[in-house]
């Protein structure tokens, strides 16, 4: 187990794991047979932990998305990528802890990574800034990003951030600027760019590092306009409607597969993430080795022109049939244009 | 019953808030009062004065429309048409009637006015937000009416300018409302790799996903006089234990940090727009003066670039 810290729904499974090691070391101490009663314990485990973890909702994948013993990107590069040489700054003002990046080996494909970085414990995630990014933050990705670009270097990106840092030396040094440049200059690197939202996708602040071919999502990570209780509070004046909220905003890899907006769900091992990290990082592994195998078919140009009609097509709603529901939602496809950029 | 006794009667009567903000840019009696200064206003010499206080020169919101009015010469503006329809896609509770009646009280389907026209003689294609509509929260058809005047321009080699305004995300949209923030800024980028010229105006307020999207896209950023302009909102910063100073995320604020390239009074922004499109020589298809600078008595903080002589070429 990564931490102490256990979400409420969690507890029945924790105790009852917790009593099966209790046994076994009881066993192992007075040497009594308890195979069949730990057989039996383990299978109740299995069953509560698929209980617990198939069937969450929104707003319990909400709390699992910011566990704090969840994998984070130097865990994740850690556990995926070989021979990582971190590099710092933006070259401009000072290196923004919050965000992380480096070049490594995936799989013995040289590949730039960067990742929003959270902390393990107070002191780390007062350097890190609870992984929010200053604009100083965004601009060292980007400079990565372009220098990727020029060694001809497939990009990977981890998104885990409550959102880009709200706050007065953020705006002085142009968090606005900073974010809206990453979208335009990676809506056009010229090398593939996959992205995974490892755990909170929080709003413009991780969509700075989102414009990609592929976007992946790990299982019970969200991704969001605005986090739930800000949703509940500017729309129904009432913060404490945030588990309503976590329901209407769609944040969840199911729900934003469906819409289209993620391409793929990464399955968490173990139930989620904290539970079983190198099983999740394994998974994750294999989606990104996919995801830059199925990219490296494509040409430069192509690259470019797949992830700017990818979020072209996005939200895009014509009048096609006459009634506009959830479920009709292949409208947003059935209009998408080839790849021209005119309209009509 | 008892209770009721010792119930402690409310003392004060309950004020019902302002309908709207749009009511509050356009108002509909006859008089205005100034948000800044007090100053009771005739709502005529307030519409004639660009809807900027005549007393203290606060710049009053204004509606799309009336943008394109100002800015754009008379009966030259068409407004660009598409197939893009309202879509409730996650299906948020009283979203439907929202829209209704944002509307019903602009006159709009959406928060996007676009559309092409002359700008002191310039063809132009211009987008102008209304802040009456959901505080110009920017929606799937907010942001599919930006891409495609975006797109507009690049096919037909066009200047573009855009006057945002716009409280960040629509939160009835979760991630499609993100999304607009890519695809917009998107766009741009094949806009600004053609070599096209765009002018991005702030107006007050502007936060958030347009802030951090094409508002801050600009070839050019040239905001309004004191708006309010910026990525976090005040509030959610002062959430964080944090106390701004006045004068915090003003346009004064953001041309002393190094971030927008001017700061223009709105009666001279339609001069200036014009000087700068000749500066990029931008053809005139037809000389037509500026309106307001009739009555402008040369006190604007910009020299005026004489209408008639900058670039009097018919253009084609």
């Amino acid at each position: 187990m990564a931490s102490d810290f256990s979400l409420d729904f969690e507890k029945p499974l924790i105790e009852l794991e917790k009593r099966i090691i209790e046994l076994r070391n009881f066993a192992g101490e007075r040497q009594f047979d308890v195979c069949e009663e730990l057989k039996a314990l383990e299978a109740r485990a299995e069953r509560l932990r698929d209980e617990i973890f198939k069937s969450l909702s929104p707003s319990q994948r909400y709390q699992l998305a910011r566990h704090p013993g969840r994998p984070f990107t130097l865990d994740y590069i850690s556990l995926i990528f070989t021979d990582f040489v971190e590099l710092h700054g933006d070259r401009m003002f000072r290196d923004d802890p919050s965000v992380v990046g480096g070049i490594a080996f995936l799989d013995g494909i040289a590949v730039t990574v960067i990742g929003t970085q959270k902390g393990r414990d107070t002191k780390e995630n007062i350097k890190r800034n609870f992984g929010m990014p200053y604009p100083e933050g965004y601009r060292k990705a980007l400079r990565l990003m372009k220098q990727a670009e020029k060694f001809n270097r497939p990009i990977i990106t981890l998104i885990d951030t409550p959102a880009a840092y709200p706050g007065s030396g953020a705006e002085e040094r142009g968090q606005a600027e900073a974010i809206a440049t990453n979208l335009c200059e990676m809506a056009k690197l010229r090398v593939p760019v996959v992205a995974a939202v490892t755990g909170e996708g929080g709003s413009g602040g991780a969509l700075a590092l989102g414009v990609a071919n592929k976007v992946l999502m790990l299982e019970n990570a969200i991704y969001s306009v605005c986090p739930p209780q800000s949703c509940a509070a500017i729309i129904w004046r009432d913060g404490s409607r945030w588990q309503e909220a976590a329901e209407v905003l769609k944040l969840t890899s199911s729900d934003l597969l469906r819409l289209g907006i993620i391409d793929e769900v990464v399955p968490e091992s173990g139930g989620a993430a904290h539970r079983d990290r190198e099983g999740t990082a394994r998974n994750l592994k294999q989606a990104l080795v996919r995801a830059l195998s199925e990219l490296s078919q494509l040409s430069p140009d192509e690259l470019v022109k797949q992830r700017q009609e990818k979020f072209r097509n996005i939200g895009r709603f014509v009048a096609a049939s006459e009634s506009k529901r959830a479920d009709d939602k292949p409208d947003q496809l059935e209009i998408a244009p080839s790849s021209n950029i005119e309209n009509e | 019953m008892l209770n009721n006794l010792f119930r402690t009667r409310r003392r004060y009567a309950t004020l019902k808030p302002r309908d709207s903000e749009a009511q509050k840019a356009i108002p509909g009696g006859l008089w205005t009062k100034c948000e800044e200064c007090g100053q009771i206003i005739y709502n005529k010499e307030l519409k004639k004065n660009l809807m900027v206080c005549v007393r203290c020169g606060y710049h009053f919101k204004v509606s799309a429309r009336e943008r394109v009015a100002q800015l754009i010469d008379d009966g030259t503006f068409e407004e660009l048409t598409d197939q893009t329809v309202f879509c409730n896609v996650l299906e948020f509770p009283g979203y439907d009637e929202r829209i209704d009646r944002a509307r019903k009280e602009t006159g709009l389907d959406s928060a996007v006015l676009s559309g092409t026209g002359l700008l002191d003689g310039h063809k132009v294609v211009i987008v102008c937000m209304d802040f009456g509509f959901i505080g110009a929260t920017m929606g799937s058809m907010e942001g599919e009416r930006i891409t495609l005047a975006i797109e507009k321009a690049l096919e037909d080699r066009l200047p573009l300018i855009i006057v945002s305004t716009s409280g960040g995300a629509r939160m009835h949209e979760g991630m499609l409302s993100l999304m607009q923030m890519a695809k917009t800024s998107a766009a741009l980028s094949r806009f600004h790799d053609a070599g096209l010229l765009y002018i991005s105006v702030l107006t007050s307020p502007t936060y958030g996903g347009v802030s951090a999207s094409f508002g801050w896209l600009g070839d050019i950023i040239i905001a309004e006089p004191k708006a309010s302009i910026g990525f976090a909102g005040r509030r959610t910063i002062e959430q964080t234990g944090e106390r701004l100073p006045e004068g915090f995320q003003t346009a004064e604020f953001m041309l002393e940090h190094g971030l927008i390239d001017l700061i223009v009074e709105r009666k001279a922004l339609k001069q200036t727009l014009s000087k700068l499109l000749d500066l990029h020589n931008i053809d005139r298809k037809n000389p037509v003066s500026v309106i307001g600078l009739s009555e402008a008595d040369g006190d604007s903080s910009l020299e005026t670039g004489d209408a008639a002589e900058g670039g009097s070429a018919d253009g084609q």
